[in-house]
């Protein structure tokens, strides 16, 4: 029963790293950039949920909603004023300046809100269900159902708007969509958009679950993320929630063999692995084209 | 006048792609723009789509200048283009990219009996309709391409090299729809290496060489030409 129950445990902190990992997938989908301040739009997400519950007295699901909002119009904003204007500079160059904009805003919140952790606000009452010898939090149930649910959605927009078909239309041939009047700019916000606004539902969901929230929350899962959809094949988006699940139970089970202090260096080990044996990815495959 | 080039030059850095070229397409013509590899023929239609900004020169369409407008502006104007080698988006089914076509289009119902038009003049891509588009083969790819520019309603199809790469057959079945869009209403212009092709159908032609047009005429007198002959016509 105890792999049972690090399963579930696993899946919920999976299913974070998972909602984490769509948002570098995507963005590097369509502009082939490792958005190194996503795990700091978390952090933001997390920030507002808090505030919104502990200013507005708002329930947990008006936080969440809100702080899905809030990140998304932030994850324009940082498109908008950090890369778009970098659109034709070499990739290194937008690659630094989006740690730059990751340090910003990690020291501009330390600065502003100081850097020691605060007490996330119980907007939901902690539950525990007992059965078949394993235990499971009414709190865990809601992460793990919450990023499903986002995911499906996430997945609908993508396969079924016109706007999601336009996102996959200029993640493989910007320039042909152009031709047909697709604004690639605008696809471009409408992705970091979405990819924000799932970063903002995890930081508040973590915020619930871990009860405390800090300005440099974002940097480890922000990293786990990455590796996340590494894991799975970066620019893919199913392969985004498969790595983010697997990431969350390696992680969870180096921390119940007793490893607890190898747990993020496990995480590191699997990133160098598939480099090695698999670069593309689980899903990932060698792409062909016709000519 | 539907199209109007004045002076146009196109650099790429320091490579002068197009050096100052003027050229018209009149509604209802098909325009052909003949030349050999890098004379500069899909420099010119990326400048009339807005991909690359001029160095110099203007575009008129419908006597307004576009030389700097997006190309979504110019899309929505009237002006799609299906680009050498056709880029289809694989990954997007071949409805989807269809759909895709019709990316700025509000008008509804039209847009239900393009897909219709589109499927008739192609009906393989009805039958492959929700299939991956990397799946098709060049010359159905070439098919979607057009389907796809089609689907934006334009007023002026720019084609560049449709037949590159494709078997006889398919050259003449691609020639014919070429044709047959010029009946429906829609001006072309066309970008070809096969030249003797693309004189035959053209109301008017222009030989691009080494990013300066050198000879232009009707099809039928471009053809005629000892010196097209011999360059472009192997005779
Ligand atoms: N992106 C680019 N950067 C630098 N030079 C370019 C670029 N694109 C085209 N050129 C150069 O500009 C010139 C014209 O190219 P263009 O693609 O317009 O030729 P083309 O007539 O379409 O040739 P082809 O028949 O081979 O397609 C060529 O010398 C080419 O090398
Ligand atoms: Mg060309």
């Amino acid at each position: 029963m105890q792999i049972l129950q690090q399963l579930i445990n696993g899946l919920s902190l999976g299913s974070i790293y998972a909602l984490l990992a769509l948002g570098y997938t995507m963005v590097y989908g369509i502009i082939k950039l490792i958005n190194f301040a996503h795990g700091d739009v978390y952090m933001l997400g997390a920030f507002w949920g808090y505030y919104m519950i502990n200013q507005f007295h708002v329930g947990f699901w008006t936080a969440l909603i809100v702080s899905m909002i809030f990140c998304a119009i932030v994850g324009v904003v940082i498109e908008f004023l950090a890369y778009r204007p970098l659109r034709n500079s070499p990739r290194i160059v937008v690659l630094i300046t989006a740690i730059g904009v990751s340090f910003l805003l990690e020291n501009g919140m330390s600065y502003l809100f100081s850097s020691s952790p605060r007490d996330f606000p119980q907007a939901m009452q902690m539950v525990r269900y007992h059965f078949w010898g394993i235990s499971i939090s009414n709190i865990q149930i809601l992460i793990l159902v919450t990023s499903i649910v986002l995911m499906i959605l996430l997945q609908l927009i993508i396969k079924r708007t016109r706007m999601g078909k336009a996102m996959r239309a200029v993640s493989v041939d910007p320039e042909a969509a152009k031709l047909i009047g697709i604004n690639v700019n605008h696809t471009i916000s409408f992705t970091f958009a979405l990819g924000s606004a799932l970063a903002g539902a995890a930081g508040v969901m973590i915020g619930l679950y871990y009860n405390s929230i800090d300005p440099l929350m974002g940097m480890t899962p922000g990293i786990k993320a990455f590796v996340a959809a590494v894991l799975g094949g970066i620019g893919l988006i199913p392969g985004a929630a498969l790595g983010g699940f697997v990431i969350g139970i390696v992680e969870t089970i180096v921390q119940a063999l007793g490893f607890s202090a190898f747990r993020d260096a496990a995480v590191y080990a699997i990133l160098i692995i598939i480099l090695i044996i698999r670069p593309a990815g689980i899903l990932g495959k060698v792409t062909r084209e016709k000519v | 006048m539907l199209l109007q080039v004045k002076d146009l030059s196109v650099n790429y850095g320091v490579i002068q792609a197009v050096k100052g070229i003027n050229f018209e397409v009149n509604e209802g013509e098909i325009v052909s723009l003949i030349g050999a590899n890098g004379a500069g023929k899909s420099t010119t239609l990326h400048a009339i789509s807005g991909l690359i900004r001029p160095k110099a020169g203007k575009i008129l369409y419908n006597d307004r200048e576009i030389q700097k407008e997006s190309s979504q502006k110019i899309v929505s104007g009237g002006i799609s283009q299906v680009p050498e080698g056709r880029h289809i988006f694989p990954g997007l089914s071949v409805m989807e990219n269809l759909q895709m076509g019709a990316f700025l289009r509000k008008d509804r119902d039209k847009v239900k009996k393009d897909y219709a038009n589109i499927f008739e003049r192609f009906p393989v891509l009805e039958e492959r309709k929700n299939q991956d588009a990397a799946t098709l083969s060049g010359g159905e790819q070439q098919m979607l391409a057009m389907g796809r520019a089609l689907m934006a309603a334009p007023k002026l199809l720019l084609l560049d090299e449709p037949s590159m790469g494709l078997a006889p057959i398919f050259i003449n079945e691609i020639f014919d729809i070429i044709e047959e869009i010029k009946r429906n209403g829609t001006t072309v212009l066309l970008i070809e290496q096969n030249a003797a092709k693309a004189l035959s159908i053209a109301d008017r032609g222009y030989v691009l060489s080494v990013g300066k047009i050198v000879l232009s005429g009707t099809g039928a007198e471009l053809l005629s030409n000892d010196a097209v002959q011999k360059a472009y016509l192997g005779g």
